[in-house]
Parts: C-alpha cells; structure tokens; sequence
C-alpha cells in the first residue's frame, strides 16, 4: 500500500490538473452567462466598452467552434472588461468634478 | 459609566471630533452656468494667449500655423460647399403637403442657428437643431432623417451658414429642470468613459493642440460652434451627432443612439460655455 500511495497521489494530481485544463460547454455557458449579466449591468449605468462586445463575440465563436477552452477564457475575459467599465461609470460618479475647469 | 468603559468612548468621540474638523466640509456645489462659461473661457485664452477668442471656432486649424494656412487656401474652394448648396435647395424645396422647413422655426429658420440647442420648458428637455430638424419633417409627414448622415448635415450646414458670424446665444431659462440638464452635460463632459478612460475634456480641454496619431485636438471652447464639418477623415459630412458618437467608439466606449437624452445634455452645456464665440459653421476639418 505504501507504495501504490504515490501512483495513487499522481493520479489524482493528474486528474484534477486536466478537468480544470479542459472546460467543457457547461463550464463556457456559466461563464457567457456572467459576462452578459455584468456587460447588461454596465448598459443600465450607459457605460458599455467596445471591447467587452467583441470579447463576448469571440467566445460564441470560439464556443460555436468546439473549442469551450477558448471560447471560457473568452467570456470570462469579458466580464473582467464588462465589470471594469461597471467600476469605472461608479467611480466617475463623483470624480468627474476633479476635472471641471473652475 | 466605569472609567474603562468610559475612555474608549471618550476617545472616539474625539476621534470622530476630529474627522469632523480635519475634513472641512465640500462647499456647497451650486450650479453656476454664468461662472462656468467665464472660467471655461479664462482657461483656454490663459493656455493659449496668442489664439484670438473668436478663431478658437476654427478648432485646430487655430492650434497651428501650418494647418491654419492650408485652411485659408481650402476655404477658397470649400470641401462643405456641395452639401450647403444640396441644404439650402432642401430647406425650401416643399414637403409633400407644401408646407416647408421654413414654417417649422422662427424666422423662417434664417439666422437662427446661434439659439439652438434651447431647453424646452414645456417638454422638460432639450432640444436641439437636429432633433428641431427631424420633428419638423415628421410632423409634416415626412419621414426623418438619420442623424449621422448626409441629409441632415445638408440641412443644419445651410443654417449655420446664414448664421455665420452670430455670437452663440443659448439661454438657460428660469427652471431647475433646465439647471440640471446644463449640470447632466457638463458631468457627461467630464465623466471618462469607454476601455480608454478618456473623457470629453481628457482630449478637448487637457490635451488640445497636442497630436493625436495624425490628428491635432480641437479646443473644447467653440467646438460646435462649426459644426457640422466636413472631415477629410470621413470623405464627407458629419453632424454633432456623428461627432458624438464617433467619438465615444474611438475611446472603446459603446456610442449611445444619437439624441439621447446625454447628448442633447453635453450638447446644451458645450453650446452654452461658447456662448458669445461666433458661428462659423459649416466648418472643415483635417
């Protein structure tokens, strides 16, 4: 026993090591779905990025491809950018005023 | 009170004391349009004391030398000019139930360009020459006009040009919703926005006469005083709201729909801290 432990422990390494390598369509759908909830977020403060619409669109393609790897890394790239510009328009609620000209 | 419990509550009462002293409290922030306009307009002749108050309509070409004088040598021949003459045959020609354009604004639209964007009391909002332009023909029954395109920028260029040379006259009238969309467009002015966390100021207050790429930034003060412009950028005509828009993609920022409610604000705002700088539209730009 005390030696299968250590083939025991790499396996189990080896098997947690590819199921977070390999995403799989429920993994991308999870992440598309959070991306388009914050980017949907960002539209109600009318401070939406380009980028985060491009993103989006690269994952579905990525997605739509097979390639869920891609397309998850895509979306969740997406919803950085989405709640990025969620931080920016609440923070430029009050710094705005730090460049008025008086 | 026992005296333990007694000093930690002594001693953040005078901490909270303290707070309440060391940070004075922000200045009441009222809305001054008149105080605004002034100090919009002291800052630009302060950074630029050579540029005379009126040429800061020119935009860049008031920012250098050079382009100020391939400017002089393009208004001989104008690159606006098709789309003034196409305007000003528009502007009369009759809708189909006969009536015209003319019967849509006072004085028959002549002359009138300095006084838009007005605040309409009894709307609540602001309105602007597009939006004015566009609700004429459709109460006309006449269907409207893209705002970022050739027709209207016929149509608002044949009205700048019989304004020419008028000082900008817009009024904020005695109501607090006319107050607090003049402070929604100055706030849009200034508020950064898109992936480039660039705002309307970031290029047209803190960077103008600069390059940008290829192109030198226009001062903010009598930006839409030449509006609409004929950009060689675009090979052709664009509206404020082209503008608008365009500008919002170029800092990776989602454009909103021409007209919204932002944009007639940061209209009414920019229009009004130029208010005394001549009309020169239709304008050209590099």
């Amino acid at each position: 026993m005390t030696m299968l432990k250590p083939v025991l422990v790499s396996m189990l390494l080896i098997a947690g090591s590819a199921s977070a390598l390999a995403a799989s369509e429920d993994d991308y759908k999870a992440a598309y779905a959070a991306a388009e909830a914050a980017n949907k977020e960002a539209a109600g403060l009318r401070n939406q990025w380009t980028t985060t619409a491009s993103t989006l669109a690269a994952a579905k393609k990525s997605a739509d491809a097979g390639d869920f790897d891609k397309a998850t890394a895509s979306a969740k790239e997406a919803e950085a950018l989405a709640k990025a510009s969620i931080f920016q328009a609440t923070s430029e609620k009050t710094r705005w005023k730090n460049m008025e000209i008086r | 009170m026992r005296l333990e419990s007694a000093i930690p509550f002594a001693s953040a009462a005078l901490a909270l004391a303290v707070l309440a002293f060391a940070a004075p409290a922000p200045a009441a922030d009222t809305v001054d349009p008149v105080k605004d306009a002034k100090a919009f307009q002291k800052f630009f002749t302060d950074k630029f004391p050579k540029v005379k108050l009126n040429d800061f309509v020119n935009g860049p070409y008031s920012m250098n030398e050079d382009l100020h004088r391939q400017w002089e040598e393009k208004e001989q021949f104008p690159p606006y000019e098709f789309s003034l003459e196409a305007g000003r045959e528009m502007f009369t020609k009759p809708f189909k139930n006969g009536k015209s354009y003319e019967d849509c604004f006072p004085n028959k639209g002549i002359g009138i360009r300095q006084n838009y964007p007005y605040f309409d009391e009894k709307e609540g909002k602001v309105v602007t020459l597009e939006l004015a332009l566009n609700r004429c023909r459709e109460a006309n029954g006449e269907p409207a006009f893209s705002y970022v395109k050739d027709e209207m920028a016929a149509l608002t260029a044949y009205m700048a040009f019989t304004s020419r040379g008028k000082p900008m006259d817009i009024k904020i009238p005695n109501d607090p919703r006319a107050l607090e969309a003049y402070e929604k467009g100055k706030e849009y002015f200034y508020t950064r926005r898109g992936q480039l966390n660039f705002s309307c100021a970031t290029c047209h207050v803190q960077s103008p006469g600069e390059r940008i790429r290829a192109e030198v930034l226009a001062p903010a003060l009598g930006i839409l005083n030449a509006m609409p412009i004929y950009r060689s950028e675009w090979s052709g005509m664009g509206t404020t709201s082209r503008r608008f828009t365009t500008c919002n993609s170029q800092i990776r920022g989602v454009p909103l729909t021409p007209q919204d409610d932002e944009y007639r604000n940061v209209e009414y705002y920019l229009s009004y801290v130029s208010n005394g700088l001549p009309i020169s539209g239709p304008g050209a730009r590099p």
